[in-house]
């Protein structure tokens, strides 16, 4: 029998090179996969990784990946707030969807009058709304203790329920001959989210999440909060020898979670997106737990895990096109890419013994 | 000869916890196993019980090569241990927590029935309905030992058995084990305490550093000399200069609160007073009321405004960080966990407390070289042996992280300190260093109050002395002229327990 001995002090070294080994390893298993399938692995390799950085049409896939990897980073720097607390905010999805209907709900009360404010209005009450997402849970737990994952996460579906609802009910475009959707925003000047520099894709989401990222590594390392944060999820009884509240440790984290998940929606809404539809939401908020752990919870770690993370989707993408691979092959790549980071994430963090031997050392 | 142990060996990186030790025990011996915390003493029993396997070195079991390579095959030797921190379920009742221990468990009706005949037997009367977490601490240690003698043990190992009992109780335990040993079960009895060991013991093995430095009768040594060969140099006990007692600083009235913990001890109408440039020690048994009683005075727990009353001022509202901003700082039992963060570095701990007394926060944002200056502090002048403060917590030694948490709360220069167990599981030169920063805190007028298990320490340090027991505390008496019988009523005498039923 294996068994698992948690490592005394991991190694700083090994923490830091682990991604990139994770990273060789999957274009090497992920390279078996496709000449098995009969698809050149050393191309397909190059297709995913190269490609959407360098190839020829990087003038379409670096903008893409900016537009993928904005809200996946935002999102995910407000998990990992949460998450190095020990709370457990599962439902960015849910709080994505509802900032993005407040955030054009806003907008489409003013449409068709053009003024500087509705932007700015439309990004706050984005934020509002995700932010009020997430209090439920919050305010559930610190009333009545109940659980935030359960809460967070079943508040998804009825996001989406909402959505579905406000698509096909009040915020559907009269002029959409019936279908179901709101106004397209990226046609109401005021409203629409633009890219700051066109075709860069990078619009004030993206900017957003580079300003959470500074945010959030300014907070842990230098504010007293981001310290309580950390105390908090290392040692809960410490932190309340500080003096840490929880209940204001909790609104906090899944307040600030929820309303950076709320402006990623809004942004999206108002910008690459366009409109809200029953099919608005593509599952970054989920996506964006994933971010975060790869990211190993650190600000700077999740920036580049954001940016791994868009850098499959496009690849895959390209992939698909050009080399005709299926697209479960794509996710079977990206499922090897998780597990190959998180394996060595667990290889730094313990280390392997057989039984026998473990038994010995753990009864001292 | 029962067990013979001999060159037994057991290292483990970068300490050498047993080292060529040799002893034996003969039929019916009452052994004694002295030695300081980390001397070695846990790492031997746990060898001898299969719970580790040694380096080197073999025993034998009534001549016969005994080498277990589980508790479960010392068990079938007929070897059983007691430890020091119960592993009972709470939620479970004594029968069942004994059948949990056991191979082969009988019928519940048939176990129920033998362990009412066993704790007859003993005098170790026990309800085997009972909920294991109604139980007092002495209760619970008859459930261990009963599971123990159910299995009719040549050997019974005792891992500081009388920690967790009042005086009277360890009298009740002694006759217990005085008449298994006359019934020719060997006891290998480990401790710290010499007092006990004199008054129990036939013979006795003392470790110092993993390595037996003497063997002895305890009767014809005293206490005095046991203490030198454990220790290894002269203890000098600390130093006092008797003092004027000052205005109340801490004034506690009708503080009841309810214990956070399900099975925990709830106060009940506690009330002191601490004067400035006084002690006061609060003796009990564990799992009396401490944790609690210092949960509700460092204000983890908050109870009426007025009930905690610090220098006039009603505090019983505030939570932690307003109590510190008013003068009062505390020291919780736990080290790591509770005290200091375990991952997290010295100077990351520096701040968990220290942040409004020492002014290391401005506007929201760490001073963190403030912070630094402030570890490096407590490090220099407590003598904190660590490479540096960038060490996380869990690498220093218990005493050591010990220093440097009661430090920490010593450098705020408070006007009132509480502790719970300041030197628990601390060498002896760090416990002395400890006791004597407490003492010259007092001296320069702050008001001190240390709960702790251990009676010698409090008598050492304490001015007055009150004990609590389930949840209420006795009214503080001075030190001077109390009577251990005193103390032991205090904190609750016997608990109605039934001296063992010795038969001619």
């Amino acid at each position: 029998m294996l068994r698992l001995e948690k490592r005394p002090m991991p190694s700083r070294f090994w923490t830091a090179v682990t991604p990139v080994l994770a990273v060789i390893l999957t274009m090497v298993a992920g390279g078996i996969l496709f000449a098995l399938l009969g698809k050149p692995p050393v191309e397909a390799i190059r297709v995913i990784f190269w490609d959407p950085l360098f190839g020829a049409n990087n003038f379409y896939t670096l903008p893409q990946m900016l537009v993928k990897a904005g809200p996946l980073i935002l999102i995910a720097i407000g998990l990992s707030l949460g998450f190095r607390a020990g709370i457990w905010n599962i439902g960015a999805e849910g709080q994505y969807i509802m900032g993005a209907i407040c955030g054009a709900a806003v907008a489409l009360a003013f449409y068709p009058a053009e003024h500087w404010y509705i932007f700015p209005l439309m990004v706050i009450a984005g934020a509002l709304g995700g932010w009020i997402w997430a209090m439920i849970p919050a305010v559930l737990k610190i009333k009545f203790g109940t659980n935030e994952i359960l809460v967070s996460l079943m508040l998804v579906y009825v996001a989406e329920n909402i959505l579905s609802w406000v698509s096909f009910g009040p915020l559907r475009n009269p002029q959409g001959y019936g279908f179901p959707g709101s106004r397209n925003l990226q046609q109401y000047p005021s409203a629409h989210n633009a890219d700051l520099i066109p075709n860069t894709g990078l619009h004030w989401g993206v900017v957003a999440a580079f300003l959470a990222v500074i945010g959030a590594y300014v907070l842990l390392n230098r504010h007293i909060l981001g310290y309580q944060i950390r105390v908090a999820g290392q040692a809960p009884r410490a932190a309340r020898f500080a003096g840490v509240s929880p209940s204001r440790l909790f609104a906090f984290c899944l307040g600030t979670s929820g309303a950076l998940a709320g402006l990623a929606g809004l942004f999206e809404v108002a910008g690459p997106s366009g409109q809200l539809s029953p099919d608005f939401n593509v599952g970054y908020g989920f996506t964006a737990i994933i971010v975060a752990f790869l990211g190993r919870l650190h600000p700077v770690g999740i920036l580049l895990a954001g940016f791994l993370m868009a850098l499959t989707y496009i690849g895959g993408e390209l992939a698909q096109l050009s080399l005709n691979l299926p697209s479960a092959a794509i996710q079977a790549f990206q499922g090897m890419l998780l597990f190959f980071l998180l394996a060595f994430d667990l290889l730094s963090n313990y280390r392997v013994r057989w039984k026998e031997h473990a038994a010995k050392e753990i009864a001292k | 000869m029962l067990l013979t142990i001999e060159g037994l060996t057991k290292a483990y990186p970068g300490v050498v916890a047993n080292d060529d030790v040799s002893f034996s025990v003969a039929e019916g011996e009452v052994h004694a196993l002295l030695g300081e915390n980390g001397a070695g003493k846990s790492t031997l029993v746990k060898m001898i019980y299969g719970l580790v396997k040694p380096d080197a070195g073999h025993m034998t079991l009534r001549g016969a090569a005994y080498e277990p390579a589980e508790p479960r095959a010392a068990r079938a030797a007929g070897v059983a241990m007691v430890f020091q921190h119960f592993s009972l379920f709470e939620a479970l009742d004594v029968a069942e927590n004994v059948a949990l221990g056991m191979e082969k468990p009988p019928r519940p009706r048939e176990l129920a029935q033998r362990i009412r005949a066993v704790s007859e037997e003993y005098g170790l009367p026990l309800d085997p309905s009972r909920l294991v977490g109604d139980l007092s601490a002495g209760e619970r240690q008859r459930v261990e030992i009963i599971r123990c003698l159910l299995q009719d043990p040549k050997l019974l190992i005792m891992d500081e058995p009388t920690s967790v009992l009042t005086p009277q109780e360890v009298e009740i335990l002694f006759e217990t084990l005085r008449k298994l040993s006359a019934e020719g079960t060997a006891i290998l009895y480990i401790s710290h305490k010499l007092e006990e060991i004199r008054a129990l013991c036939d013979g006795a093995t003392i470790l110092r550093r993993g390595k037996v430095v003497a063997t002895c009768t305890p009767r014809e040594k005293s206490a005095r000399e046991l203490a030198e060969m454990m220790v290894g140099q002269t203890l000098t006990p600390p130093e006092r200069g008797t003092r004027a007692p000052g205005e109340v600083v801490l004034g506690v009235a009708g503080l009841s609160v309810a214990s956070p913990n399900p099975f925990g001890t709830s106060l009940k109408n506690v009330g002191f007073d601490v004067r400035a440039g006084e002690v006061l020690g609060i003796a009990g048994v564990a799992g009396n009321g401490q944790d609690e009683l210092l949960l509700a005075l460092s204000g983890e727990l908050r109870s009426d405004a007025g009930a905690v009353v610090l220098k006039g001022k009603p505090v019983g509202t505030l939570g932690p960080e307003g109590r510190r901003a008013a003068g009062l700082v505390s020291g919780p039992e736990e080290r790591l966990g509770h005290a200091a963060a375990p991952e997290m570095s010295l100077t990351e701990n520096a701040l968990l407390s220290g942040r409004v007394r020492r002014a290391l926060v401005k506007s929201g944002f760490i001073d963190w070289k403030k912070t630094k200056g402030f570890a490096e502090e407590i490090v220099k002048d407590f003598d904190v042996r660590t490479p540096g403060v960038d060490v996380a917590a869990r690498a220093l030694s218990g005493g050591n992280l010990q220093k440097f948490v009661i430090g920490r709360e010593i450098l705020q220069d408070p006007a009132v300190i509480v502790v719970n167990q300041p030197t628990w599981g601390v060498d002896a030169a760090a416990a002395a260093a400890i006791r004597q920063a407490l003492i010259d805190l007092a001296a320069k007028g702050a008001a001190v109050v240390v709960i702790s298990q251990d009676l010698d320490e409090l008598l050492e340090v304490a001015d007055r002395f009150a004990a609590l027991n389930e949840g209420r505390l006795s009214a503080p008496r001075p030190v001077q002229g109390l009577t251990v019988e005193e103390i032991g009523l205090m904190m609750g005498g016997a608990h109605d327990m039934e001296v063992a039923h010795v038969e001619a």
